[in-house]
Protein backbone atom coordinates (compact mmCIF):
# COMPACT_ATOMS: atom_id res chain seq x y z
CA UNK A 1 0.00 0.00 0.00
CA UNK A 2 0.81 3.41 -0.60
CA UNK A 3 2.03 6.00 1.76
CA UNK A 4 -0.23 8.62 3.28
CA UNK A 5 -0.78 11.06 6.11
CA UNK A 6 -3.28 9.44 8.32
CA UNK A 7 -5.81 11.91 10.27
CA UNK A 8 -8.03 11.56 13.03
CA UNK A 9 -10.09 14.75 13.15
CA UNK A 10 -12.44 16.12 16.03
CA UNK A 11 -15.13 17.70 14.45
CA UNK A 12 -16.25 18.12 10.61
CA UNK A 13 -14.55 21.75 10.47
CA UNK A 14 -11.03 20.22 10.62
CA UNK A 15 -12.33 17.46 8.12
CA UNK A 16 -13.44 20.06 5.83
CA UNK A 17 -10.24 21.84 6.43
CA UNK A 18 -7.72 18.89 5.68
CA UNK A 19 -9.68 18.32 2.36
CA UNK A 20 -8.27 18.31 -0.72
CA UNK A 21 -8.35 16.34 -3.91
CA UNK A 22 -5.65 13.77 -2.97
CA UNK A 23 -7.74 13.17 0.11
CA UNK A 24 -10.15 10.72 0.97
CA UNK A 25 -12.43 10.40 4.06
CA UNK A 26 -12.38 6.93 6.43
CA UNK A 27 -15.35 5.97 8.18
CA UNK A 28 -15.29 1.75 8.84
CA UNK A 29 -12.72 1.60 6.06
CA UNK A 30 -14.00 -1.78 4.71
CA UNK A 31 -14.01 -0.38 1.23
CA UNK A 32 -11.48 2.21 1.50
CA UNK A 33 -8.65 -0.25 2.65
CA UNK A 34 -8.47 -3.00 0.14
CA UNK A 35 -9.29 -0.36 -2.60
CA UNK A 36 -5.82 1.26 -1.35
CA UNK A 37 -4.50 -2.08 -1.19
CA UNK A 38 -5.23 -2.78 -4.93
CA UNK A 39 -4.30 0.37 -5.98
CA UNK A 40 -7.39 1.20 -6.97
CA UNK A 41 -7.45 4.42 -4.68
CA UNK A 42 -4.18 6.49 -3.89
CA UNK A 43 -4.52 9.56 -1.54
CA UNK A 44 -2.29 11.86 0.09
CA UNK A 45 -4.26 12.54 3.56
CA UNK A 46 -6.95 9.86 5.09
CA UNK A 47 -8.84 11.62 7.00
CA UNK A 48 -10.78 9.45 9.71
CA UNK A 49 -13.83 10.73 11.06
CA UNK A 50 -15.23 8.12 13.28
CA UNK A 51 -13.68 10.45 15.99
CA UNK A 52 -16.50 13.05 14.82
CA UNK A 53 -19.32 12.14 17.89
CA UNK A 54 -22.25 13.72 16.42
CA UNK A 55 -21.82 11.72 13.67
CA UNK A 56 -23.16 8.14 15.63
CA UNK A 57 -26.20 7.32 17.02
CA UNK A 58 -29.46 5.89 16.18
CA UNK A 59 -32.75 8.06 16.78
CA UNK A 60 -36.21 7.74 16.24
CA UNK A 61 -38.71 11.18 16.29
CA UNK A 62 -42.61 11.01 14.87
CA UNK A 63 -42.20 9.38 11.58
CA UNK A 64 -38.53 9.44 10.73
CA UNK A 65 -35.85 6.96 12.24
CA UNK A 66 -32.17 8.60 11.93
CA UNK A 67 -29.38 7.27 11.57
CA UNK A 68 -25.55 9.12 11.91
CA UNK A 69 -23.10 8.36 9.36
CA UNK A 70 -20.59 6.42 11.14
CA UNK A 71 -23.11 4.18 12.84
CA UNK A 72 -21.76 0.43 12.31
CA UNK A 73 -24.19 -2.12 11.11
CA UNK A 74 -24.16 -3.97 13.99
CA UNK A 75 -25.30 -1.13 15.79
CA UNK A 76 -28.35 -1.00 13.53
CA UNK A 77 -28.90 -4.86 13.30
CA UNK A 78 -28.83 -5.01 16.80
CA UNK A 79 -30.85 -1.17 17.59
CA UNK A 80 -34.30 -1.65 19.52
CA UNK A 81 -35.50 1.40 17.92
CA UNK A 82 -34.83 0.27 14.49
CA UNK A 83 -35.85 -3.15 15.59
CA UNK A 84 -39.31 -1.59 16.40
CA UNK A 85 -39.80 1.09 13.55
CA UNK A 86 -38.63 -0.39 10.86
CA UNK A 87 -37.39 -4.37 11.43
CA UNK A 88 -36.37 -4.62 7.64
CA UNK A 89 -33.68 -2.24 7.92
CA UNK A 90 -32.02 -4.03 11.46
CA UNK A 91 -32.41 -7.49 9.20
CA UNK A 92 -30.96 -5.94 5.95
CA UNK A 93 -28.06 -4.41 8.42
CA UNK A 94 -27.33 -8.60 10.13
CA UNK A 95 -26.87 -9.63 6.37
CA UNK A 96 -24.26 -7.23 5.39
CA UNK A 97 -20.87 -9.34 4.92
CA UNK A 98 -19.68 -11.08 7.51
CA UNK A 99 -19.54 -10.45 11.54
CA UNK A 100 -16.28 -8.99 11.39
CA UNK A 101 -17.45 -6.30 8.34
CA UNK A 102 -20.68 -5.63 10.41
CA UNK A 103 -18.59 -4.39 13.68
CA UNK A 104 -16.79 -1.80 11.36
CA UNK A 105 -18.53 -1.28 8.23
CA UNK A 106 -20.35 2.15 8.92
CA UNK A 107 -24.03 2.97 6.93
CA UNK A 108 -22.31 6.50 5.75
CA UNK A 109 -19.75 4.46 4.34
CA UNK A 110 -21.86 1.99 2.70
CA UNK A 111 -24.02 4.60 1.02
CA UNK A 112 -21.40 7.58 -0.27
CA UNK A 113 -19.23 4.21 -1.97
CA UNK A 114 -22.62 3.22 -4.24
CA UNK A 115 -21.37 0.01 -4.66
CA UNK A 116 -23.74 -1.48 -7.52
CA UNK A 117 -24.61 -4.23 -4.90
CA UNK A 118 -24.45 -3.03 -1.72
CA UNK A 119 -27.89 -3.68 0.08
CA UNK A 120 -28.43 0.06 2.21
CA UNK A 121 -28.58 2.10 -1.16
CA UNK A 122 -32.24 -0.01 -1.78
CA UNK A 123 -33.12 0.61 1.92
CA UNK A 124 -32.70 4.42 1.39
CA UNK A 125 -34.83 4.46 -2.12
CA UNK A 126 -37.55 2.47 -0.90
CA UNK A 127 -38.11 4.04 2.65
CA UNK A 128 -37.74 7.44 0.75
CA UNK A 129 -34.47 8.45 2.93
CA UNK A 130 -32.72 12.23 2.91
CA UNK A 131 -29.03 11.94 3.39
CA UNK A 132 -28.42 15.16 5.55
CA UNK A 133 -24.58 16.36 4.26
CA UNK A 134 -22.03 19.18 5.85
CA UNK A 135 -22.86 21.47 3.22
CA UNK A 136 -26.21 21.55 4.72
CA UNK A 137 -27.94 19.87 2.43
CA UNK A 138 -30.70 17.46 2.41
CA UNK A 139 -30.57 15.07 -0.40
CA UNK A 140 -33.36 12.93 -1.63
CA UNK A 141 -32.36 9.35 -2.40
CA UNK A 142 -33.45 9.38 -5.77
CA UNK A 143 -31.51 11.67 -6.54
CA UNK A 144 -28.12 11.25 -4.51
CA UNK A 145 -27.39 7.72 -6.34
CA UNK A 146 -26.29 8.95 -9.70
CA UNK A 147 -24.63 6.08 -11.29
CA UNK A 148 -21.52 3.53 -10.71
CA UNK A 149 -19.91 4.45 -7.59
CA UNK A 150 -21.24 7.96 -8.50
CA UNK A 151 -23.14 9.83 -6.13
CA UNK A 152 -24.37 13.82 -5.44
CA UNK A 153 -21.57 14.53 -2.88
CA UNK A 154 -19.38 17.00 -3.88
CA UNK A 155 -15.37 17.08 -3.01
CA UNK A 156 -15.25 17.33 0.37
CA UNK A 157 -18.75 17.00 1.84
CA UNK A 158 -19.84 14.53 4.20
CA UNK A 159 -22.50 12.34 5.06
CA UNK A 160 -23.78 13.47 8.91
CA UNK A 161 -26.91 11.20 8.89
CA UNK A 162 -29.46 9.43 6.80
CA UNK A 163 -33.58 10.02 7.50
CA UNK A 164 -35.77 7.00 6.90
CA UNK A 165 -39.39 7.60 6.75
CA UNK A 166 -41.03 4.63 8.69
CA UNK A 167 -42.91 2.63 6.34
CA UNK A 168 -46.43 0.86 6.87
CA UNK A 169 -44.81 -2.41 6.34
CA UNK A 170 -41.39 -3.62 4.21
CA UNK A 171 -38.81 -6.30 3.83
CA UNK A 172 -35.68 -6.98 2.45
CA UNK A 173 -35.06 -9.57 0.02
CA UNK A 174 -31.75 -11.00 -1.66
CA UNK A 175 -29.70 -12.98 -3.28
CA UNK A 176 -26.56 -13.11 -1.63
CA UNK A 177 -23.09 -13.70 -3.22
CA UNK A 178 -22.44 -17.44 -2.14
CA UNK A 179 -18.71 -16.61 -0.57
CA UNK A 180 -19.11 -12.59 0.26
CA UNK A 181 -23.20 -12.10 0.50
CA UNK A 182 -23.25 -8.98 -1.62
CA UNK A 183 -26.46 -9.10 -3.21
CA UNK A 184 -26.46 -10.56 -6.99
CA UNK A 185 -30.00 -9.11 -6.75
CA UNK A 186 -31.42 -7.16 -3.61
CA UNK A 187 -35.34 -5.92 -3.79
CA UNK A 188 -36.97 -3.72 -0.72
CA UNK A 189 -40.41 -3.24 -0.70
CA UNK A 190 -42.28 -0.76 1.20
CA UNK A 191 -45.22 -0.02 1.83
CA UNK A 192 -46.36 4.13 2.88
CA UNK A 193 -49.94 5.27 3.09
CA UNK A 194 -49.26 7.32 -0.58
CA UNK A 195 -48.14 4.00 -2.02
CA UNK A 196 -45.62 1.41 -2.57
CA UNK A 197 -41.81 1.79 -2.98
CA UNK A 198 -39.43 -0.71 -5.03
CA UNK A 199 -35.91 -0.34 -4.67
CA UNK A 200 -33.84 -3.28 -6.59
CA UNK A 201 -29.76 -3.08 -5.96
CA UNK A 202 -27.31 -5.78 -7.64
CA UNK A 203 -29.18 -6.00 -11.20
CA UNK A 204 -28.07 -2.62 -12.25
CA UNK A 205 -25.01 -0.36 -12.27
CA UNK A 206 -26.85 1.76 -9.72
CA UNK A 207 -29.72 0.93 -7.65
CA UNK A 208 -33.00 1.88 -8.92
CA UNK A 209 -36.52 2.04 -7.88
CA UNK A 210 -38.69 -0.29 -10.28
CA UNK A 211 -41.82 1.93 -11.32
CA UNK A 212 -43.48 -0.61 -13.09
CA UNK A 213 -43.16 -2.65 -9.44
CA UNK A 214 -44.22 0.15 -7.76
CA UNK A 215 -46.83 1.21 -9.47
CA UNK A 216 -48.67 -2.40 -9.87
CA UNK A 217 -48.09 -2.92 -6.13
CA UNK A 218 -49.77 0.33 -5.02
CA UNK A 219 -53.17 -0.22 -6.87
CA UNK A 220 -52.86 -4.19 -5.57
CA UNK A 221 -50.08 -5.31 -2.85
CA UNK A 222 -50.11 -8.69 -3.12
CA UNK A 223 -47.67 -11.11 -4.99
CA UNK A 224 -49.72 -11.83 -7.64
CA UNK A 225 -49.93 -8.13 -9.06
CA UNK A 226 -45.92 -8.86 -9.79
CA UNK A 227 -46.61 -11.19 -12.19
CA UNK A 228 -48.36 -9.17 -14.46
CA UNK A 229 -45.30 -6.91 -14.42
CA UNK A 230 -42.25 -7.20 -17.29
CA UNK A 231 -38.90 -7.11 -16.19
CA UNK A 232 -36.86 -6.50 -19.24
CA UNK A 233 -33.36 -7.51 -19.00
CA UNK A 234 -32.27 -4.14 -20.79
CA UNK A 235 -29.33 -2.29 -18.40
CA UNK A 236 -29.32 -5.38 -16.66
CA UNK A 237 -25.56 -6.84 -15.23
CA UNK A 238 -24.25 -9.48 -16.10
CA UNK A 239 -21.07 -11.07 -15.11
CA UNK A 240 -20.17 -14.94 -14.17
CA UNK A 241 -22.24 -15.07 -11.31
CA UNK A 242 -25.86 -13.99 -12.98
CA UNK A 243 -26.85 -13.30 -17.05
CA UNK A 244 -29.24 -10.10 -17.36
CA UNK A 245 -32.10 -12.52 -18.17
CA UNK A 246 -31.18 -14.32 -15.28
CA UNK A 247 -31.10 -10.87 -12.46
CA UNK A 248 -34.30 -9.36 -14.66
CA UNK A 249 -36.44 -12.97 -13.68
CA UNK A 250 -34.91 -12.69 -9.73
CA UNK A 251 -35.78 -9.18 -9.53
CA UNK A 252 -39.67 -10.31 -9.90
CA UNK A 253 -38.54 -13.31 -7.64
CA UNK A 254 -37.55 -11.73 -4.84
CA UNK A 255 -40.26 -8.98 -4.76
CA UNK A 256 -42.56 -11.63 -4.45
CA UNK A 257 -40.93 -12.82 -1.86
CA UNK A 258 -40.55 -9.12 -0.02
CA UNK A 259 -44.27 -8.86 -0.76
CA UNK A 260 -44.89 -12.41 1.17
CA UNK A 261 -42.70 -11.43 4.01
CA UNK A 262 -43.83 -8.20 4.47
CA UNK B 1 5.27 8.46 11.21
CA UNK B 2 2.79 8.47 14.20
CA UNK B 3 2.50 7.08 17.82
CA UNK B 4 0.23 4.63 18.41
CA UNK B 5 0.07 3.47 21.86
CA UNK B 6 -1.91 -0.11 22.31
CA UNK B 7 -2.60 -3.00 24.97
CA UNK B 8 -1.66 -6.16 23.28
CA UNK B 9 -2.90 -9.09 25.15
CA UNK B 10 -2.41 -6.85 28.51
CA UNK B 11 0.87 -5.41 27.14
CA UNK B 12 1.36 -1.80 26.74
CA UNK B 13 3.25 -0.71 23.95
CA UNK B 14 3.84 2.23 22.53
CA UNK B 15 5.65 2.50 19.01
CA UNK B 16 6.36 5.12 16.36
CA UNK B 17 5.03 3.65 13.48
CA UNK B 18 4.47 4.88 9.61
CA UNK B 19 1.02 6.13 9.17
CA UNK B 20 0.38 3.45 6.30
CA UNK B 21 0.79 0.81 8.64
CA UNK B 22 -1.90 -2.02 8.96
CA UNK B 23 -2.37 -3.61 12.26
CA UNK B 24 -1.79 -7.25 11.20
CA UNK B 25 1.83 -5.68 9.82
CA UNK B 26 2.27 -4.22 13.55
CA UNK B 27 1.35 -7.35 15.18
CA UNK B 28 3.37 -9.47 13.20
CA UNK B 29 6.61 -7.90 11.81
CA UNK B 30 6.60 -5.06 14.30
CA UNK B 31 5.42 -7.24 17.64
CA UNK B 32 6.56 -10.47 16.83
CA UNK B 33 3.08 -11.85 16.88
CA UNK B 34 2.94 -14.45 14.23
CA UNK B 35 0.13 -16.29 15.05
CA UNK B 36 -2.64 -13.91 12.86
CA UNK B 37 -1.80 -15.20 9.59
CA UNK B 38 -2.88 -12.72 6.44
CA UNK B 39 -4.19 -15.08 4.16
CA UNK B 40 -6.46 -12.93 1.24
CA UNK B 41 -4.83 -9.79 2.44
CA UNK B 42 -8.48 -8.36 1.09
CA UNK B 43 -10.76 -8.92 4.46
CA UNK B 44 -12.20 -12.68 2.76
CA UNK B 45 -10.49 -15.16 4.23
CA UNK B 46 -10.99 -14.18 8.06
CA UNK B 47 -7.09 -15.75 8.92
CA UNK B 48 -6.56 -12.18 10.59
CA UNK B 49 -9.35 -11.83 12.69
CA UNK B 50 -8.48 -10.19 16.07
CA UNK B 51 -10.40 -8.53 19.06
CA UNK B 52 -10.12 -4.99 19.68
CA UNK B 53 -12.12 -3.94 22.68
CA UNK B 54 -13.36 -7.48 22.71
CA UNK B 55 -15.02 -7.28 19.49
CA UNK B 56 -13.68 -9.65 16.43
CA UNK B 57 -12.15 -7.28 13.47
CA UNK B 58 -10.14 -8.44 10.30
CA UNK B 59 -6.88 -7.06 11.49
CA UNK B 60 -5.54 -7.25 7.39
CA UNK B 61 -8.29 -4.37 6.96
CA UNK B 62 -7.28 -2.13 10.08
CA UNK B 63 -5.11 0.76 9.75
CA UNK B 64 -3.52 0.18 13.04
CA UNK B 65 -3.38 4.56 13.55
CA UNK B 66 -6.83 3.63 13.81
CA UNK B 67 -6.86 1.52 16.90
CA UNK B 68 -4.85 3.62 19.08
CA UNK B 69 -5.72 3.30 22.67
CA UNK B 70 -7.31 0.16 22.18
CA UNK B 71 -7.33 -3.39 23.71
CA UNK B 72 -6.08 -6.02 20.87
CA UNK B 73 -6.60 -9.85 21.84
CA UNK B 74 -4.99 -12.09 19.28
CA UNK B 75 -4.57 -15.49 19.31
CA UNK B 76 -1.27 -15.46 21.33
CA UNK B 77 -3.29 -13.81 24.33
CA UNK B 78 -5.98 -16.79 24.58
CA UNK B 79 -3.97 -18.85 26.59
CA UNK B 80 -4.06 -18.43 30.48
CA UNK B 81 -0.92 -19.63 32.88
CA UNK B 82 0.30 -22.12 30.27
CA UNK B 83 -3.86 -23.10 30.28
CA UNK B 84 -5.33 -23.11 26.67
CA UNK B 85 -8.52 -21.24 26.29
CA UNK B 86 -11.95 -23.39 25.78
CA UNK B 87 -12.31 -22.50 22.13
CA UNK B 88 -8.31 -24.02 21.76
CA UNK B 89 -8.90 -27.24 23.68
CA UNK B 90 -12.11 -28.00 21.99
CA UNK B 91 -10.57 -27.10 18.00
CA UNK B 92 -7.86 -29.99 19.52
CA UNK B 93 -10.33 -32.05 20.52
CA UNK B 94 -13.15 -32.23 18.24
CA UNK B 95 -10.31 -32.18 15.43
CA UNK B 96 -11.09 -28.41 14.04
CA UNK B 97 -8.03 -28.16 12.05
CA UNK B 98 -5.83 -29.87 9.20
CA UNK B 99 -3.16 -27.55 8.06
CA UNK B 100 -4.39 -24.95 10.61
CA UNK B 101 -3.87 -21.56 9.00
CA UNK B 102 -7.01 -20.41 9.02
CA UNK B 103 -7.25 -21.78 12.72
CA UNK B 104 -6.08 -18.26 14.47
CA UNK B 105 -9.43 -16.35 13.17
CA UNK B 106 -11.27 -19.27 13.28
CA UNK B 107 -11.34 -19.19 16.84
CA UNK B 108 -10.75 -15.79 17.85
CA UNK B 109 -14.37 -15.45 15.42
CA UNK B 110 -15.95 -18.49 17.28
CA UNK B 111 -14.84 -16.59 20.66
CA UNK B 112 -16.78 -13.60 19.49
CA UNK B 113 -20.13 -16.04 18.86
CA UNK B 114 -20.13 -17.12 22.29
CA UNK B 115 -19.94 -13.60 23.50
CA UNK B 116 -22.69 -12.66 21.46
CA UNK B 117 -24.73 -16.10 21.85
CA UNK B 118 -24.06 -19.09 24.90
CA UNK B 119 -25.28 -21.71 22.78
CA UNK B 120 -25.84 -21.18 19.29
CA UNK B 121 -27.46 -23.74 16.66
CA UNK B 122 -25.16 -25.20 13.34
CA UNK B 123 -26.98 -23.04 11.57
CA UNK B 124 -25.59 -19.79 13.30
CA UNK B 125 -22.09 -21.04 13.58
CA UNK B 126 -21.97 -21.15 9.87
CA UNK B 127 -23.97 -18.23 9.77
CA UNK B 128 -20.88 -16.28 11.93
CA UNK B 129 -18.01 -17.96 11.01
CA UNK B 130 -19.36 -16.82 7.03
CA UNK B 131 -15.77 -14.60 6.78
CA UNK B 132 -14.02 -17.19 8.15
CA UNK B 133 -12.57 -19.47 4.86
CA UNK B 134 -10.98 -23.31 5.73
CA UNK B 135 -10.16 -25.18 2.81
CA UNK B 136 -9.16 -28.54 4.60
CA UNK B 137 -11.85 -29.45 7.08
CA UNK B 138 -15.00 -28.84 5.25
CA UNK B 139 -16.13 -27.03 8.54
CA UNK B 140 -17.91 -30.14 9.65
CA UNK B 141 -15.59 -30.31 13.10
CA UNK B 142 -14.97 -26.48 13.32
CA UNK B 143 -18.76 -26.57 13.63
CA UNK B 144 -18.14 -29.17 16.01
CA UNK B 145 -15.75 -27.72 18.33
CA UNK B 146 -17.77 -24.45 18.61
CA UNK B 147 -20.26 -26.44 19.69
CA UNK B 148 -18.38 -28.65 22.22
CA UNK B 149 -16.81 -24.95 23.49
CA UNK B 150 -20.24 -23.83 23.97
CA UNK B 151 -20.84 -26.49 26.52
CA UNK B 152 -17.74 -25.73 28.19
CA UNK B 153 -17.56 -22.00 28.44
Amino acid sequence: MKKFNYHLVKDIKEAKKLSSPNSTFLAGGMTTIPSMKLGLGTYKDIIDIKGIKKLSGIKVSGKILKIGATTKHVEVANSKEVKKSIPSLAALAEGIGDPQVRNKGTIGGSIANNDPAADYPSACIALNASINTSNNRKIDSENFFRGLFETALKKGEIIESIEFEIPLKSNYQKFPNPASRYAIVGVYVSKYKSGTNVAVTGAKSCVYNDKDLSKALSNNFSSSAIDKVKISSSGMSSDIHASGNYRANMVKVFAKKAVEAC
Amino acid sequence: MKKVSLEVNGRKITKDIPDHTILSVLLRDILNLTGTHIGCDTSQCGACVVHIDGKSIKSCTTLAAEVNGSKVTTIEGLAKNGKMHPMQEAFKKMHGLQCGFCTPGMVMSAIDLLQNKKNPSDTEIRDWLEGNICRCTGYQNIVAAVKEAASKM
